[in-house]
């Protein structure tokens, strides 16, 4: 294997394309939670409308939708090789460890983490990617605020995508700082403000994700 | 003299050898005094079980002092016990309370595989070392040790990275069998000072490779390794291996 | 009578190395190619030696009997290593090192030796800065000094309070990587249990796999022995726990030398043993007693706390008996005075057998500056005492934190307590000026051989010689072997005389596990100790020795019929390694306490309490024992002396005077 191709496949690289997929998603959060809180101006979905539009039909964006889909891919992949290249790194499991007086709990459930993460995106692709998809294709008229208020209106929905983004929010609060640490970006002076940027970022994002389905669902906007 | 007044129930990994199946075994010690380390426990322990007529406990120790890290006991969930910064040799029975039970294993990693009971196999480590883990300088080489002024920050950070003691605490402890704190110390060592820096690209991409090689797993990153070792080698050399070993993969020209 | 020669070459002594460099004979590099060096001992002189020897061609095997070369009990040296660079440009030079070397070990060294080891010392430091060995530099980005007992200038290189641990892994480094490179073989977890002598010369040693039990064979053109120290034949000391003598003895029992036996250095600055159970000594840095002044009670029996022990109750014993010198007198000094008070009821504890280090004063001396730094000039006590404890913090924080733990003292608020303890083995394997011992192709490097501290080692000096040892001379001086050997085919290791010490070592191991007696190796090894510490430990007379010749035999015989090792030959078996450590210790013992007893005077860390002077000093004799007694060995319990007169052509004997 060439050096260049061990630089993706070795242990490090591994964790390379990890840590980089990790970042790209984590970009694309900061535009969907930004178009997200369009909600909040209140006006009956109308800029809502008008960005969720743009981002259906726009062709850049429909580009980089097949790249963040690829992102998603690689980075379940990556975690699955890696996880289980990680089970095989100790066949024999300790009878008694006690891993809460070293790491946190979410460091150590990343993978489950992603999985719950994963389903509720299944959900959520289900929800308003594809009847996006589908009018897109067939040239019809799609209300994307108005299908947001007819979904969020069941109870065990809103559950859910509140269960689904407090996943998010752990997943985070370990992905963040842990990519720039996997990149090699570690310094003495920038890592407590990475760190600290990173756990805010873990909070109020999937807070504003959270505050849709509720404050649908509560009536707040509409 | 102090015999002491601690009783203890102690459930030890025992093994015949590395073919064998290993189980935790009970035992029970008495009159075991807080002023003991938790090997001359051990040593108590062995001593009751030679006149017993049974065999003793097989478990890897020399220096006793904190700083040969030979000893490698996992002993209650956490390698080299419940202290911060010491050894198991160092970890004294004063760390314990009256009549506790506790479990000691051997570390579990598949590069580290079980000898008898409690002594692992970590020549793996070794093995790393020669893949890269010098400067290639014979003996008689060297220019003036003053020859090459080097920052005290650099010196000093160098120092700490150099402190491992080759334990494998990180490796036992890490939920993957990770051995990348101790690697990217050794690389760190090296990468800070200016003597490391003609084979600082090569030495990253081989050790790296032969870390692989070993079996051991990924990181990811859970911080376990720097908070259970015993000599407080930081996460932050992981970073800086990752950084040359991109470097040295995207950059440089050497292929290894 | 003497069979001994050093070979120290003619002319004058700063000459002489560079002479023999100059004229030994070499090998060319295709006759290195088949040339085969074993190594015994991965610390600093055998990782050292093997590496270089690998470098410069010869093939190269290495054992030891840890898990890896880096665990090797080199690791554990914590002051500095000597060098004569004179970076601080106080006057230091390759002749002061030499002199203060030869004072320091009372003038039992031999010249030429010393002053190669001087000549050598500053290369030692460029080798190990070049290997990435990280040692401590001021801000400017050159190397720091410090100072250390027994001399006037500041010549001791160090890595905090891990110097040997830094020196190993880059000699460790300098070693794993010819092991990468296929130049040198290394067998860890293996232990040397004979050698094999054929037509007079060493040609391979019988190894035993610690894991699978097995006996291996192998051959070499030259053995090379970096075995290390015999301290644990003292059962507790602050040497590792596998520390042994084995390597060294079963050579003294093929015929070579073993040199001034009686020589052992007892380190003033220990922490007391705290019960029975105890299995090692843990050392306090020699550098503590520049801040902590040494006391017990002037009454006999005290029980009080150290806290409630007013200043006028209590004996500063060193600074009464020193006033020069006071707490910073050399090792043994400190050791037999600590010894002589609590042999007289003033020791402290719960065992008596320790004195208080105190910082006290100091700590508030430090205050009293700080705070008038800061501009106070009349601080309480209790300002000092705070300001004085974060001085103290940060020059000792890691000493005081690691006493804390073995403890379970607070030593910032009670004093620590301290005694002396078994450190470090002057004496080893007799060698000439080429490290060879009597027994032809056999060399001896570091603490294994006996060769530079005389009968007292300075601080950070043993790292120095390994080093020096492995890394500057051995490599030089084995060619002179070497290169009349290069005729010599390999011989296979079916010759008889492999499968002969092959049987011996068999029939030992066979004998232990048949025993089948009621006591443990341990057992013996405790009250081997006990023998040793009472009555050759850090004073010595005649009665006691007597006595203790005659306790070690009745031991020996009834280890050999007593002893009970279990489990079998053919497994891992920690405890049938311990039985062949402890039988070698038991008959090493017996020959310490005869050189013990042959040695009518005192010198160094060899005290005799018949020869003293009358304020209780050690009284030398260079008319009737200014020689090296090397021993060979007889038979059992017999040992015959030989004489290696020590000749002082460059420097003027005098008797030391501390006071």
């Amino acid at each position: 294997m060439s050096s260049l191709s061990k630089a993706f496949t070795s242990s490090i690289g591994k964790k390379f394309v990890m840590g980089l997929t990790g970042l790209f998603l984590i970009s694309f959060l900061i535009v969907h939670v930004s178009i997200n809180a369009l909600i909040f101006l209140n006006d009956g979905g109308e800029t809502f409308n008008v960005a969720a539009d743009f981002m259906a039909h726009n062709i850049v964006i429909r580009i980089m939708e097949v790249g963040l889909f690829l992102g998603i891919i690689l980075h379940i992949v990556q975690a699955i090789m890696l996880t289980s290249q990680n089970n095989a790194a100790r066949p024999e499991k300790y009878a008694y460890n006690k891993p809460q007086a070293n790491s946190k709990w979410y460091s150590r459930s990343m993978g489950l983490l992603g999985t719950l993460i994963l389903m509720f995106l299944v959900l959520h692709l289900y929800h308003f990617w594809w009847p996006t998809k589908v009018s897109v294709y067939t040239h019809q008229e799609h209300n994307t605020f108005q299908n947001i208020v007819m979904i969020f209106q069941e109870e065990w929905v809103v559950a859910v995508y509140v269960l689904g983004v407090i996943s998010l929010g752990y997943h985070l609060l370990h992905g963040f700082q842990s990519s720039f640490q996997t990149m090699g970006w570690n310094h003495k002076k920038w890592t407590p403000v990475v760190k600290t940027v990173g756990v805010w970022f873990s909070i109020i994002v999937p807070i504003i994700f959270a505050l849709m389905p509720i404050a649908i669902y509560f009536g707040w906007v509409s | 003299m102090s015999t002491g007044n601690m009783n203890l129930t102690l459930q030890v990994w025992r093994q015949k050898n590395s073919k064998s199946a290993g189980k935790l075994v009970d035992y029970k010690l008495s009159d075991i005094s807080p002023d003991m380390s938790f090997l001359e426990m051990f040593d108590v322990l062995n001593e009751q079980l030679i006149n017993k007529g049974e065999e003793p406990v097989v478990f890897d120790h020399d220096c006793r002092e904190g700083i040969c890290g030979m000893c490698s006991m996992f002993i209650n969930g956490q390698p080299h016990g419940p202290k911060d910064l010491v050894t198991t040799c160092q970890l004294h029975m004063r760390s314990f309370n009256d009549g506790d039970t506790i479990v000691v294993e051997p570390w579990r990693a598949k590069a580290f595989p079980v000898i008898k009971d409690l002594a692992v196999d970590r020549s793996a480590f070794d093995r790393i070392i020669a893949s890269g883990g010098f400067v290639s300088v014979n003996t008689g080489n060297a220019q003036d040790a003053n020859a090459l002024p080097i920052p005290k920050i650099q010196a000093d950070a160098a120092f700490e990275a150099a402190a491992c003691i080759g334990c494998g605490a990180c490796v036992a402890t890490c939920k993957n069998a990770s051995a990348m704190l101790f690697v990217s110390a050794k690389v760190s060592q090296l990468a800070l000072l200016p003597q490391g820096q003609p084979e600082r690209y090569r030495r990253v991409q081989s050790m790296v490779a032969q870390m692989d090689e070993e079996g051991f797993g990924n990181c990811t990153n859970t911080g376990a390794c720097e908070a259970e070792c015993p000599k407080g080698i930081s996460l932050e050399n992981i970073a800086r291996m990752n950084r040359d070993y991109f470097s040295a993969k995207f950059i440089s020209e050497e292929e290894v | 009578m003497s069979k001994l020669n050093s070979n120290i070459p003619a002319g004058e002594l700063t000459q002489k190395w560079t002479k023999y460099k100059s004229s030994v004979p070499l090998v060319n590099p295709a006759n290195k190619r088949s040339l085969e060096v074993i190594v015994v001992g991965s610390g600093l002189a055998g990782a050292s030696a093997a590496a270089t020897l690998a470098e410069m061609g010869y093939k190269v095997k290495c054992f030891c009997f840890q898990d890896s070369p880096r665990r090797a009990h080199s690791i554990a040296a914590q002051g500095g290593i000597n060098a004569a660079k004179n970076y601080q440009n106080d006057g230091d030079s390759t002749y002061r090192l030499f002199y203060d070397t030869i004072k320091g070990g009372d003038y039992r060294a031999r010249e030429a030796n010393v002053h190669r080891l001087a000549e050598v010392s500053a290369n030692i430091i460029d080798q190990c800065v070049a290997q990435g060995v990280p040692l401590a530099r001021e801000y400017g980005g050159l190397l720091d000094n410090r100072s250390f007992g027994g001399t006037q200038v500041q010549r001791t290189f160090y890595a905090a309070g891990q110097t040997g641990q830094q020196l190993l892994l880059g000699a460790y480094s300098a070693l794993e990587r010819q092991v990468g490179m296929g130049k040198v073989q290394m067998y860890t977890r293996h232990e040397m249990l004979d050698v094999v002598v054929i037509d007079g010369k060493a040609r391979g040693i019988i190894a035993r796999n610690l894991i699978t039990g097995e006996l291996e064979r192998h051959f070499g053109h030259a053995v090379v022995l970096g075995t290390g120290g015999y301290g644990n034949v003292f059962y507790l000391s602050t040497n590792a726990m596998g520390s042994n003598v084995t390597a060294a003895w079963k050579v003294h029992k093929k015929g070579a030398f073993f040199a001034n036996p009686c020589y052992t250095q007892i380190h003033p600055t220990c922490i007391p043993v705290s019960g029975d159970h105890q299995s090692k000594l843990t050392l306090m840095s020699e550098s503590l007693r520049n801040d902590g002044r040494i006391w017990v009670p002037k009454k006999k029996d005290d029980t009080r706390k150290a806290s409630d022990i007013p200043e006028d109750e209590r004996d500063y014993y060193l600074e009464r008996r020193y006033p020069a010198f006071g707490n910073l007198v050399p090792r043994d000094v400190a050791s037999r005075a600590a010894k002589e008070r609590c042999d007289a009821g003033y020791g402290v504890g719960a065992s008596k057998l320790a004195v208080y280090l105190d910082f006290k004063a100091n700590t508030e001396r430090y205050g009293r500056i700080e705070a008038s730094k800061a501009g106070n000039h009349n601080p309480d006590k209790e300002t000092c005492m705070r300001l004085g404890t974060a001085v103290i913090k940060e020059k000792y924080g890691n000493l005081f934190d690691m006493y804390a733990q073995i403890t379970g003292e607070n030593p910032y608020e009670t004093p620590m307590r301290i005694y002396p303890a078994v450190h470090y083995t002057m004496g080893g394997v007799w060698v000439d000026y080429d490290l060879m011992t009597t027994i032809p192709g056999l060399y001896c490097t570091g603490e294994a051989n006996f060769s530079d501290h005389g009968a007292n080692r300075l601080g950070a000096s043993a790292l120095m010689q390994g080093l020096a040892d492995g890394y500057f001379v051995l490599p030089y001086t084995i060619g002179s072997y070497l290169s009349k050997e290069i005729a010599t085919k390999p011989i296979p290791t079916d010759h008889p005389a492999f499968v002969e010490a092959e049987n011996e070592v068999k029939a030992t191991i066979d004998k232990f596990l048949s025993i089948n007696g009621t006591k443990s190796v341990d057992h013996f090894h405790k009250r081997l100790g006990h023998i040793m510490w009472e009555k050759c430990g850090m004073a010595r007379n005649k009665e006691g020795l007597t006595q203790a010749i005659q306790e070690i035999q009745d031991l020996r015989r009834e280890f050999w019929a007593d002893v009970k090792v279990p489990g079998s030959a053919d497994e891992f078996n920690p405890e049938l390694e311990k039985a062949h450590r402890v039988a070698d210790f038991i008959e090493l013992g017996e020959l310490m306490c005869k050189d013990a007893l042959n040695r009518e005077e005192s010198c160094g860390g060899h005290f005799r309490e018949e020869h003293q002077t009358e304020e209780g000093e050690a009284k030398r004799d260079d008319e009737n024992y200014a020689y090296v007694a090397a021993w060979e060995y007889k038979g059992v319990s017999e040992f015959e002396l030989h004489k290696e007169e020590l000749i002082y052509e460059n420097i003027k004997v005098a008797q030391r005077n501390y006071k």
